[in-house]
């Protein structure tokens, strides 16, 4: 059988490739998952990459995959049918100079959970950078979900550190939320291996 | 619900610190990962296709006044998972710089030449049967600021999406007989000597267009489904 290929860094010029909007070539994808008109609710996720010592980071890529207000995945193992054929549930943006990324989505609604279970709206986060041999992943919860209390995923992250994977709604901004990514150190973000 | 995904191979990949590769230093998480089940959120990931990709994307050297400088060639392989079967239908991702070793990049600082006919992006999607092909010129080798004298091999950067999330890779190419793996701190951050051999891509005389370009060979392995019972290969 075939071994795999090794992970390796994405490196600091990864716009040439991944983002080449920057370049002038046509995007495939950018950090609009749902346009204006999909159904669900619409909102803003706004956040900064931080390394361990408090820098930001003005190199890396942010990807989000998200199923659609009613948490379905536009994908060949969710067998069940889209509310919108246009809704993919990819996005991906880059950080800028002060390591911000934004995302223009729906809120994803609750997805089918291991046993029987529910799983809280959330959106599974990839992060690559220049220092990151291999991808990091996170998820993005949201404030405020009462979902989030029976959540089997949740569940299995220590207490004391559920709060650096829950957005917060950002005051007088209707639909914002902000998430910031501490890639390590003290408040460092939870990250998986799946 | 079991895991769909194999962790076999995960031994592959560099550790998230790689201390020689400065950058590793305050970029990895010190918390150690917190290992959770393969649910529908992870067995799913994005779907792009041959409607999206346009055929003249994979040719990085026709897309200015005229060619680029350098070497021409001719990357290409198979897109296989762990099992052997091809990942058919994937979207490929290139980037590189140009034959003196310059990115067209405003972050680049290397005093080397840029190539007015060569930006260094391309993208295509593999075929029912997994194979991909791309023309380029063959990317120079250039320095860093890692360590005193650090210059990278040649390589040529790859980003694939395989059929899930947890199947993304990105990856890069070097090639055949680089005086400069043995001093690369990326190269070698993958521990298992036979792993790091096989980002080498190699020399293939029957992809080589005789008067025109060499053909490099590149085989990517993605991480592939647990064998299934029934499976004639499930032992
Ligand atoms: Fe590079």
């Amino acid at each position: 059988m075939p071994e795999r290929t090794p992970s390796q860094t994405v490196g600091p010029y990864l716009h040439i490739g991944l983002t080449q909007g920057a370049y002038g070539a046509r995007e495939i994808f950018g950090a609009t998952v749902a346009e204006a008109g999909m159904p669900g609710a619409r909102i803003r996720i706004v956040g900064r990459i931080l390394d361990g010592e408090g820098n930001l980071v003005p190199d890396a890529l942010v990807e989000i995959w998200q199923a659609d207000h009613q948490g379905r995945y536009a994908h060949p193992a969710d067998g069940r049918a889209l509310s919108s054929n246009s809704f993919r549930g990819f996005g991906r943006c880059p950080t800028d100079k002060d390591g911000g990324f934004a995302f223009d989505t729906v809120k994803p609604g609750s997805v089918p959970g291991p046993g029987g279970t529910t799983q809280a709206p959330h959106i599974n986060v990839g992060v690559l950078s220049r220092g990151l041999l291999k991808r990091l992943f996170t998820r993005i919860y949201f404030a405020g979900e009462p979902a989030n209390a029976a959540d089997p995923i949740l569940a299995l992250v220590p207490a004391d550190r559920r709060d650096t994977l829950i957005a917060k709604a950002d005051a007088g901004k209707p639909g914002h939320f902000r998430f910031d990514i501490r890639l390590q150190g003290g408040n460092e973000t939870v990250f998986f291996d799946a | 619900m079991d895991d769909v995904y194999s962790r076999a191979g995960n031994d592959a990949d560099p550790p998230y610190l790689s201390p020689d590769y400065m950058g590793t230093r305050t970029r990895s998480p010190k918390r150690p990962l917190i290992l959770i089940p393969q649910t529908l959120s992870e067995i799913t990931g994005p779907v792009y296709g041959h409607s999206d990709v346009k055929a003249e994307e994979a040719d990085l050297t026709i897309h200015h006044a005229s060619e680029p400088l350098g070497e021409r060639i001719i990357v290409k392989g198979r897109v296989l998972d762990e099992g052997g079967r091809p990942v058919p239908n994937t979207l490929v991702e290139i980037w590189q710089c140009n034959a003196a070793g310059r990115y067209h990049h405003a972050v680049d600082q290397h005093d080397a030449p840029l190539d007015p006919n060569f930006t260094g992006a391309g993208r295509c999607v593999t075929d029912a049967a997994g194979n991909y092909k791309f023309v380029s010129i063959k990317p120079g080798a250039y320095p860093w600021r890692n360590h005193p004298n650090a210059w990278r091999p040649a390589h040529i950067h790859l980003s694939l999406f395989g059929p899930s999330f947890l199947t993304r890779l990105v990856t890069q190419m070097y090639f055949p007989g680089d005086p400069l793996f043995a001093f690369d701190p990326i190269f070698n951050s993958v521990p298992d000597p036979k792993a790091r051999e096989r980002m080498i891509c190699q020399f293939d005389l029957e992809a080589t267009k005789p008067e025109w370009a060499l053909g490099y060979n590149f085989d990517i392995v993605l991480r592939g489904s647990k064998a299934t019972p029934g499976d004639p290969d499930h032992a």
